[in-house]
């Protein structure tokens, strides 16, 4: 019972968020609004993630296809015919739906689950990234830049003379993203997955049809990921198959969620609050490394080398995430 | 049963439908076709020869692969930044010391052999109760460490290493051959021969130490049940140790093997790991006869879709063959069903 008042309490908690986030946005330098707009923007993708590698317990190594997919067309209808990317956003999220709803089909139809649908996942998203190296559609792997119209403007999406709007443009993304989030976990289609990721047979037995279910979540999952992409070419102003389709965005799509907890409403945020500035200050670290360790200066590769040893340790240490960690501690501080 | 058998009958019919659309497209098109096979049969023989001969590495690194997910249940994503690893370790040995590539094997196996025991030991078995997701970003995290460590220490220029032999007439034993060797019409380097012929000893090596030495049978044990294993006595902490080092040392013998005819920088094994796991999925993941026929249909298959689609990578025939497998035969080729 306690359980279910948690959950109810989750859109004040939302609120909250959004308004603290809002709020702070306003006393921030153009670094920390872009950060800020970095930890949105991998909350959301993580949040989409662990709808299907969380709740459903369908780990999906390829998610970087609906990223890809919604990248691409919203770029391609604003290039082509002059569509408002909100406008693309909504066509490339359901086209990511339908691709999602293809891959699940095949996968879940023939009863690939763990390691294996986590590899057919992995091999579709590469399988886009080198049919879209070569697409004369989409300029193949030289890759597209979005048209600058200078000046800012909230219907094409582009603020070139004050980037803070995109703060608030994902800031609306991450608050749609976390609604589905929220009603999918405390619906009962959230029940019926976390059933099917439990156990698959005895849910079937009780009645939930796990193929049916399997492919609603990663349909929706498919198509919010797919948001992210739209977002994020508005915002870097190019696109390419490798930056879009590549298993690198794969990789960090799921690492927010894990960190933080996986299966949990707040843990995609947690792990992107956590591990988006870490990527930076490493980075900072480098650049500007304390007296005794100037050799390391301005050599590239050792802050991913210090990012990596970072998050084993965060695994091993943490193997619930960081959520599930804090339960732990809460846990033991009140027995 | 009956919904196995039917689902059987579905994927026969599904797959007899298939071969027969496309004996009807070659057939209405004999002709083109034909002349197409004929203009293409030297580019077609060559494919086939190379993939073979490439083949024979990929199964190196796939049976490393595949006897670390069937002992340890990790899909190892550092597997070819491992590789990367030895590849250095060959090329600082040629290029310091003049140590022959071939030779040098004889270090990078121990030495991966060594680094496999220290990452299982450090990182794989603090968290070998922790969900598997976790093993998989720990694997991942670790080949972050690994290629950004290269990249600090050899930056980011692509390496090759250059034989002073191989070309020309070249005395093996008592013989004399002319190197490259035109066989058939196909044309074989000296590296790739080599590389394929060790590989394959090598590989016959691992079978028998598997199949005939106690330390196999203990290995094989502990793929098949731990917790068996571990009540007839096999000490499962230390095979997993031993599993992971023998996994890694494999990708050692690969790097060294494969040097001569390729190049290294920090992500040079990176394709080397994706032909892996199609390789270990195709084969079936845990068999290492299946890791041996995977290679060689995933080498065949990378030269030919060449051939066949002129434009695209290597890649893309090959993750059209493994999709078609996960789809149909999920368990692999050789693997046993769940």
């Amino acid at each position: 019972m306690s359980k279910l008042r948690e959950l109810s309490s989750d859109y004040y908690w939302l609120l909250a968020v959004t308004a603290v986030f809002a709020v702070v946005s306003l006393f921030l330098d153009q670094f920390q609004i872009s950060l800020a707009i970095l930890i949105l923007f991998w909350a959301l993708l993580g949040a989409a993630w662990n709808i299907l590698g969380g709740y459903a317990g369908q780990f999906s190594f390829g998610h970087a296809a609906y990223y890809g997919i919604g990248a691409y067309t919203s770029v391609v209808l604003l290039i082509n015919f002059e569509v408002s990317p909100w406008v693309g956003m909504a066509a490339g999220a359901a086209l990511a739906g339908l691709f999602a709803l293809l891959i699940g089909y095949l996968s879940f139809r023939y009863g690939l689950k763990g390691a294996y649908f986590a590899l057919a996942t992995f091999a579709f998203a590469e399988m886009l990234r080198l049919i879209a190296s070569e697409l004369e559609l989409i300029n193949t792997s030289v890759g597209i830049h979005v048209p600058l119209i200078g000046g800012d403007s909230w219907l094409r999406l582009q603020f070139e003379d004050t980037p803070s709007n995109f703060f608030f443009a994902i800031l609306i993304l991450f608050v749609v993203v976390m609604l589905v989030s929220i009603w999918v976990a405390r619906h009962k289609v959230g029940y019926y997955f976390q059933a099917i990721r439990e156990d698959e047979d005895a849910a079937a037995a009780l009645g939930v049809d796990p193929l049916g279910y399997k492919l609603a979540a990663i349909v929706i999952s498919g198509a919010l990921t797919a948001l992210g992409g739209s977002f994020f070419v508005q915002h870097f102003g190019y696109v390419n198959p490798e930056l879009v389709f590549g298993v690198a965005i794969s990789i960090e799509i799921l690492l927010r969620p894990i960190v933080g907890g996986i299966g949990t409403i707040w843990g995609p945020l947690i792990g992107a609050i956590v591990l988006t500035p870490l990527a930076e200050f490493t980075r900072d670290f480098v650049r500007n490394p304390p007296p005794f360790l100037e050799i390391i200066e301005g050599r590239a590769g050792v802050d991913v080398m210090i990012f990596g040893v970072i998050l084993i340790a965060i695994i091993i240490f943490m193997p619930d995430g960081i959520v599930g960690a804090a339960v732990r501690l809460r846990e033991r501080f009140l027995s | 049963m009956a919904v196995i058998l039917q689902s059987r009958r579905r994927k026969i019919i599904f797959a007899a439908g298939a071969v027969l659309l496309l004996a009807i497209l070659l057939g209405l098109n004999a002709d083109q076709a034909s002349e197409w096979f004929e203009q293409n049969d030297p580019v077609l023989r060559q494919a086939l020869v190379t993939g073979i001969l490439i083949g024979g590495v990929f199964a190196l690194v796939a049976m490393g692969l595949t006897l670390i997910f069937g002992v340890l249940d990790i899909i190892n994503f550092a597997h070819g930044a491992l590789m990367t690893v030895g590849m250095y370790i060959t090329f600082v040995l040629f290029d310091n010391y003049g140590i022959d590539p071939y030779i040098s094997i004889l270090i990078t196996v121990p030495a991966l052999f060594l680094i496999g025991v220290v990452v299982q030991r450090v990182i794989i078995r603090p968290a070998s109760n922790a969900p598997p997701h976790n093993l998989l970003l720990l694997t991942l995290g670790l080949a972050l460490l690994l290629q950004n460590a290269m990249l600090v220490i050899f930056s980011g220029t692509p390496r090759s290493i250059r034989l002073d032999y191989g070309r020309g007439e070249t005395p093996i034993g008592p013989f004399i051959i002319d190197f490259p060797l035109h066989l058939f019409g196909t044309t074989i380097t000296l590296n790739k021969l080599i590389a394929f012929i060790m590989a394959m000893v090598l590989a016959a090596g691992l079978y028998i130490l598997l199949q005939k030495t106690d330390l196999g049978k203990a290995i094989r044990a502990s793929a098949q049940d731990k917790e068996g294993a571990a009540l007839v006595g096999v000490d499962i902490q230390r095979i997993g140790l031993i599993t992971f080092g023998i996994g890694v040392a494999c990708v050692g013998a690969a790097a060294s093997l494969v040097l001569p005819f390729f190049f290294v920088d920090p992500v040079a094994g990176n394709t080397f790991n994706i032909t892996a796991f199609v390789i270990v999925v195709l084969g079936g993941l845990g068999s290492i006869p299946g890791a041996l026929l995977g290679a060689f249909i995933v080498g065949i298959t990378q030269e030919m879709g060449v051939v066949f689609m002129p434009s695209s990578t290597k890649l893309l025939g090959v993750f059209i063959v493994f999709i078609l497998v996960l789809l149909f035969r999920p368990q692999g080729l050789m693997g046993k069903k769940e």
